[in-house]
């Protein structure tokens, strides 16, 4: 059980307090963007390209423009005289909004058509008539390196082959070496295939411009509004639409995961044809254009080596990564990180020689990726050392646990130095492990695997024990186009001890406005539910770079709380005022201070509060507000052990899930429902590209599940019931010694699901699976090794 | 995704559907349920100028046995196949398939009609018919006819109804004596269309000697098939597991799957031979 | 352009309407009812999902002159004076909604599943909900809430709505 320093009534952290924003979202009264109407608004449809690289002879609008209600067909052309058709992406790589003269993958889009209504604007799409010139894309990764590849980014001056930048970290040297004299080496090529976040809810905006008031509302789903403001004076700045003048208001959003983060064409088409035309512009895509165009995440193809002692120590890593980011690096991570945080893929184990690079290319596929529920590249770096360990384990004849237990780096050893540069502030993988395979019987399991295996029967059990980065970061090392990635907290309490509290990041669904007013309970002892939580408005919120890569808490959250921390401060001064004592006599306990000793004489915060607007000492400021940006001092570094156990019925390839159980490390918990909430979530996030989630492309260029009939989003019949646990090893440089959670079960979920597939059919002859291990990829992979000669014989 | 324009009416009777057929011509269509319809037209991958719903004419929606045959109007929900107590007691196929067809609330509303009308071998009831030996009533203008399963489907999303022509009911030869069927479809996720789909039914006398086998194949040809090598490798036999093998054998080899992202062509055969014999088993257990 | 009349939540509706417009369409944009949402074009997630004469279906996938006579219950329709309907409680006191896109089609699901089955399994209800896709919750919560709002409605002892976070 979480011990609680507050009461119930106060509600702070480790109560399982039931979530604020609920009521709305229950009686059917959020406000998605969607749902946003503006009178005299226009809805804006897209004319997306059929083909995945293609010369555009000629747009004709003429029959769009002669349906009644079509008010306008817009094309790069129309962009391209105020300069509007390129925009930077958050990479510092470039994006056309339209396109002028080329198409650079499939759904790109083309052309955008304006109407009085959407059913209207889409007859207009259908009538906007496009010609093309196709040619061959280039669709492999492994190709677009050939020096005789056609050169995608002509447009960049100077660029004379498709290769976007490498990256390395670690000892070189010394990691060769480690591999030359080691007794045992493992090596596999793998593919974290390209996926896609699939929120519900697709991206929209509606873009309102006032002419009179040179001013823009922008409401758009984005789960980092203020960085969007800041890009869109840099886009738009030079047609007059600086950052004073702009306003973005992130509604409710469905869902973002990574993907509500970047800048789409369509946001800043909208805004352009606002800005020309003075009318609100709503803009809501479809499902499959979400899925064809917008936000692909992963995409990373890797070498991954493993180098060790005979006796199961590992001794050394070596991975090297092809990046697919297809036709622009459209990622989304801090702009010194072009791999995003994938060097932290040394993982939990105990060594000291690592060495990682990558290179990037562009193909003719949609840009990205995303950091879909993921700290930038960390899921592509947990699956590959989880899989390397799983494979070394079995090349030594170890059990893959007992290899892990001998292998975790100590709980004493931290803060840990990790080979490839990070600082690992604390963790207790043993215990996390013990815990998981107590819980799953681990040995148990083993016994049954045995004896079923002599009656064919296919089952297995996969470990994956991993260790996250989050919570970027600390200004030194981590900004997005210069801005550094520190966050916001301001506090208001007003006059009766009611507070509003503001933050520059989003919730999508995280529950912010529950666990931010947590910690500020537990800081202030003002119950939570006099608390309220705002976020997403950048009129009226500090500026934040907003909520991924789990870092809300690790950043905003702690900023609530040194916020709240300064108050306490305050309210510490008039309690020795109106007490008549001095501070050092006051003692603090949730909700008020009393006089040491003397608990009888105290005063309530409300109490206290009250005085700082009626009644304030002489010489100090009045009201009852703080403001805080946190800089982190280190990344946190939350961490899990995870088993999956799975049956594979031996005829169909069918692949059943048994039992999941994830044992998490976050830290202090602020809320134990959300947190396992959100384990629960990111666990599905993680069966999916495990089992069942890939974008697939022909060699033409054709996506060929563009759609939720094939892209296969799971169930409640393929989600297993999940089992969660946790133990807490707290941040020790984080106020409130919180890691963050989001990410961690899509992360963590994946290699545990695969070695568990894998363990089940190792004694068959097979070494390696590739995600999405489906039925039918299983089928073949079995077939290769001849084990339906035997059962058919 | 919104549809093109188009007229819609929603007659009454079937007369006068028949009438409005006739009055728009090739371009209208009947609206049924609607889910197969209706998202394609959304797509627009159809564009009819006309939609004629036939949701209000009374008479079209039943689940009863009489004549010796089970019958289904063509209207009847897939909701009511789930609910219906002659279905459950008797035709477990149906129970096995519908569970299996999208999800509740496309069976909601989705008709069996519709189902099998659409002409589509990925659905469901094709293959069930197929088995059961079906018979469906087609009518028109000029009055009803009626047309064995084994005609009804012509090729890709046409069959034997014609202009001006409303399929009504099916007709199932009811379950007398030793009757066993079972249904059942590999699918990558709940609701998807068959990766490949076996319906089988067996009917066996006092000696245990099958004496009549239906089995259908869903998705693995480009219309709705019966494996009839099968079908005749069982008749006569005490189905015993050689028996069973044999067929499974014969379906997995007699079917003509195309490889798509459910997989290629030689995974679908060895999973047509898998499902073959597994319903079949389980049809044989429903017969004792 | 036709004309129809409906009946939403209890209160009667008339709209012209073009037979294009799709019901999802009718209920957001002409009666400003918004709780009611789209997630995908292909019948495929159930966000749209409400009842129609008490039958659970896709208003993305039905015509709004389809729905001429019929009774709809939406979102908004599921509280009553006497306060939230069991299934909204359950959803909420089992943390079974993060950012609530899913969470209306859910639960309306969710009411006619447990009124032809009040007493289901937890297979049942993974299987009644099969049409509804959620990216955020897991569905774990989800099955419980609906436990839940089965216990309260039938006037079972209430299970649980700790958290089992061991």
């Amino acid at each position: 059980m979480i011990k609680c320093k507050t009461s119930k009534e106060i509600g702070g952290m480790g109560h399982s307090k039931k979530r604020k924003e609920d009521a709305r979202f229950i009686q059917g009264k959020g406000n998605y963007v969607d749902d946003v109407k503006l009178p005299g608004m226009l809805y804006m449809d897209i004319v997306r390209s059929p083909y995945a690289y293609a010369k555009i002879k000629n747009i004709d609008a003429s029959k769009a423009l002669e349906i009644e209600g079509v008010i306008a067909v817009v094309t790069g052309k129309d962009l391209e005289k105020y300069n509007l058709h390129w925009m930077p992406t958050l990479m510092s790589d470039t994006q056309m909004v339209l396109p002028t003269d080329t198409v650079m993958y499939q759904a790109q889009e083309v052309a955008a058509v304006i109407a009085t209504d959407r059913y209207i604007a889409r007859d207009g799409k259908e009538a906007v008539i496009v010609e093309y010139e196709t040619m061959k894309p280039l669709m492999d990764p492994f190709d677009a390196l050939d020096p005789d590849a056609p050169i995608l980014r002509s447009d960049k001056e100077g660029k004379s082959d498709n290769h976007i930048w490498h990256w390395e970290v670690g000892d070189k040297e010394k990691t060769d070496d480690v591999f030359n004299n080691a007794d045992v080496t493992v090596k596999q090529q793998m593919h974290i295939p390209r996926i896609h976040v699939a929120s519900i809810e697709t991206c929209g905006c509606v873009a309102s411009y006032d002419k009179v008031k040179n001013h823009l509302t922008m409401y758009m789903t984005t789960q980092a509004p203020h960085a969007i403001r800041t890009v869109i004076a840099l886009v738009a700045g030079h047609v007059g639409l600086t950052e004073e003048k702009i306003r973005v208001i992130s509604p409710d959003i469905g869902g973002g995961f990574g993907g509500k983060v970047p800048v789409y064409p369509g946001y800043v088409i909208a805004i352009a044809v606002s800005f020309l035309t003075g009318a609100p512009i709503k803009w809501i895509e479809d499902r499959s254009e979400n899925l064809q165009a917008d936000s692909f995440a992963r995409d990373y193809h890797i070498t991954a080596e493993m180098a060790g002692t005979s006796d199961g120590k590992i001794q050394a890593t070596r991975f090297k990564v092809l990046a697919d980011h297809g036709y622009t690096d459209a990622s989304a991570n801090p702009s010194k990180f072009p791999v995003g945080l994938f060097s932290i893929g040394t993982g939990s184990y105990d060594y000291g020689a690592a060495y990682m690079e990558a290179d990037a290319v562009y193909t003719n596929k949609p840009p990205g990726g995303v950091a879909y529920r993921c700290s930038f590249r960390v899921t592509e770096a947990v699956h590959a050392i989880e899989r390397m360990t799983d494979m070394f384990a079995k090349k030594v004849g170890k059990d893959p646990a007992q290899l892990r237990m001998e292998n975790f780096i100590k709980k004493e050893d931290f803060p840990w130095a990790s080979p490839t540069g990070w600082s690992y502030d604390s963790g207790d993988y043993h215990a996390g492990l013990k815990l998981a395979m107590d819980t799953v019987d681990y040995d148990g399991f083993r016994v049954e695997q045995a004896a079923a295996r002599k009656e064919g029967k296919l089952m297995g059990i996969g470990i994956s024990t991993f260790t996250e980065v989050v919570g970027a970061g600390p200004s030194k090392d981590f900004d997005i186009l210069g801005i550094k990635m520190f966050d916001s907290a301001e506090i208001r309490v007003h006059p009766t001890g009611k507070a509003i509290a503001r933050f520059g990041t989003k919730s999508q669904g995280q529950g912010h406005e529950t666990t931010y007013a947590q910690i500020i309970a537990e800081e202030l002892g003002i119950p939570m539910e006099h608390i309220e939580i705002e976020e997403g408005d950048t009129d009226t919120a500090p500026y934040g770079l907003g909520t991924y890569a789990s870092r809300s808490t690790p950043t905003a959250g702690a900023a609530a709380a040194m916020a709240a921390r300064k108050l306490r401060d305050k309210a510490k001064k008039i309690a020795a005022h109106l007490l008549e004592v001095s501070e050092q006599d006051l003692e603090w306990e949730p909700g008020k201070f009393f006089v040491k000793g003397a608990p009888e004489k105290s005063k309530t915060i409300q109490e206290l509060v009250f005085a700082a607007y009626t009644n304030h000492p002489e010489g100090m400021e009045g009201g009852f507000e703080a403001t805080h940006y946190y800089d982190p001092p280190n990344l946190t570094f939350p961490s899990g052990a995870y088993i999956c156990i799975v049956d594979i019925d031996p005829e169909t390839c069918d692949i059943k899930v048994r039992r999941f159980v994830a044992i998490d490390d976050c830290g202090n918990i602020i809320n134990p429902m959300i947190v396992q909430g959100q384990v629960h979530g990111g666990l599905t996030q993680g069966i999916a590209p495990a089992m069942y989630e890939e974008l697939i492309y022909d060699e033409a260029g054709n996506i060929l599940n563009g759609t939720f009939m094939d892209y296969l989003v799971p169930t409640a019949v393929e989600s297993p019931s999940w089992e969660t646990g946790h133990t807490v090893t707290p941040a020790p440089h984080h106020p409130i010694g919180a890691k963050g959670v989001g990410e961690s079960p899509t992360v963590g979920a994946p290699p545990a699901i695969v070695n568990a597939i894998v363990d089940a059919v190792s004694h068959l002859g097979i070494k390696h699976l590739e995600i999405p291990v489906t039925p039918f990829k299983l089928y073949k992979e079995l077939k290769a090794v001849g084990y339906f000669d035997k059962q058919e014989a | 995704m919104i549809a093109e324009d188009f007229n819609y009416d929603a007659p009454s009777s079937l007369a006068d559907a028949f009438a409005l057929l006739h009055q728009y011509g090739d371009d209208a269509k009947i609206l049924a349920g609607g889910h197969s319809l209706i998202p394609m037209m959304k797509l627009r991958f159809a564009a009819p100028t006309h939609l004629i719903d036939i949701n209000n004419i009374p008479g079209l929606s039943y689940i009863k046995e009489e004549d010796g045959f089970l019958k289904i109007g063509a209207m009847t929900r897939e909701v009511d196949l789930e609910e219906s107590d002659i279905i459950e007691a008797k035709y477990q196929i149906f129970t096995d398939a519908s569970k299996l067809i999208a999800d509740p609330q496309v069976r909601n509303w989705g008709t069996i009609g519709g189902n099998i009308a659409h002409g589509d071998a990925a659905n469901d009831h094709p293959a069930v018919m197929m088995a059961l030996d079906a018979e469906v009533e087609i009518s028109g203008q000029e009055g009803k006819r009626t047309v064995s399963i084994n005609e009804f489907f012509h090729g890709f999303y046409t069959t034997a109804i014609q202009h001006g022509e409303i399929l009504t009911e099916i007709r199932i030869p009811a379950a007398s004596g030793r009757f066993g069927s079972a249904y059942h479809k590999a699918e990558r996720k709940v609701g998807d269309y068959a990766t490949a789909g076996v319906a089988a039914v067996v009917r066996i006398d006092e000696s245990g000697v099958c004496t009549k086998a239906g089995i259908g194949l869903t998705n693995v040809n480009a219309v709705p098939m019966r494996a009839e090598r099968s079908e005749q490798a069982l008749v006569g036999s005490m189905l015993g597991e050689a028996d069973i093998a044999k067929a499974a054998q014969y379906a997995a080899e007699d079917c003509n799957p195309s490889a798509d992202l459910r997989g290629d062509e030689d995974y679908k055969r060895h999973l047509v031979g898998v499902i073959t014999k597994r319903m079949l088993n389980k049809a044989v257990q429903r017969a004792k | 352009m036709k004309s129809i009349t409906l009946k939403i939540n209890g209160a009667e509706h008339t709209a012209e309407v073009s037979p294009r417009t799709l019901l999802v369409h009718l209920i957001r944009e002409n009666f400003s009812m918004t709780g009611t949402h789209i997630g995908c074009d292909t019948t495929s997630c159930g966000a749209c999902t409400i009842l129609v004469n008490g039958r659970s279906v896709k208003s993305c996938t039905m015509l709004a002159v389809q729905a001429d006579g019929k009774e709809i219950i939406t979102v908004e329709g599921l509280a009553t004076a006497e306060g939230l309907h069991p299934i909204q409680e359950g959803f909420h006191l089992n943390h079974a909604l993060h950012c609530g896109f899913c969470t209306a089609g859910l639960m309306l699901r969710a009411v006619e599943l447990l009124e032809k089955n009040p007493n289901p399994t937890e297979e049942e209800i993974r299987w009644g909900i099969s049409g509804n896709l959620c990216r955020c919750t897991g569905y774990n919560n989800i099955v419980k809430a609906i436990q839940w709002a089965s216990a309260k409605m039938q006037g079972r002892e209430l299970p649980s709505t700790e958290p089992e976070f061991v």
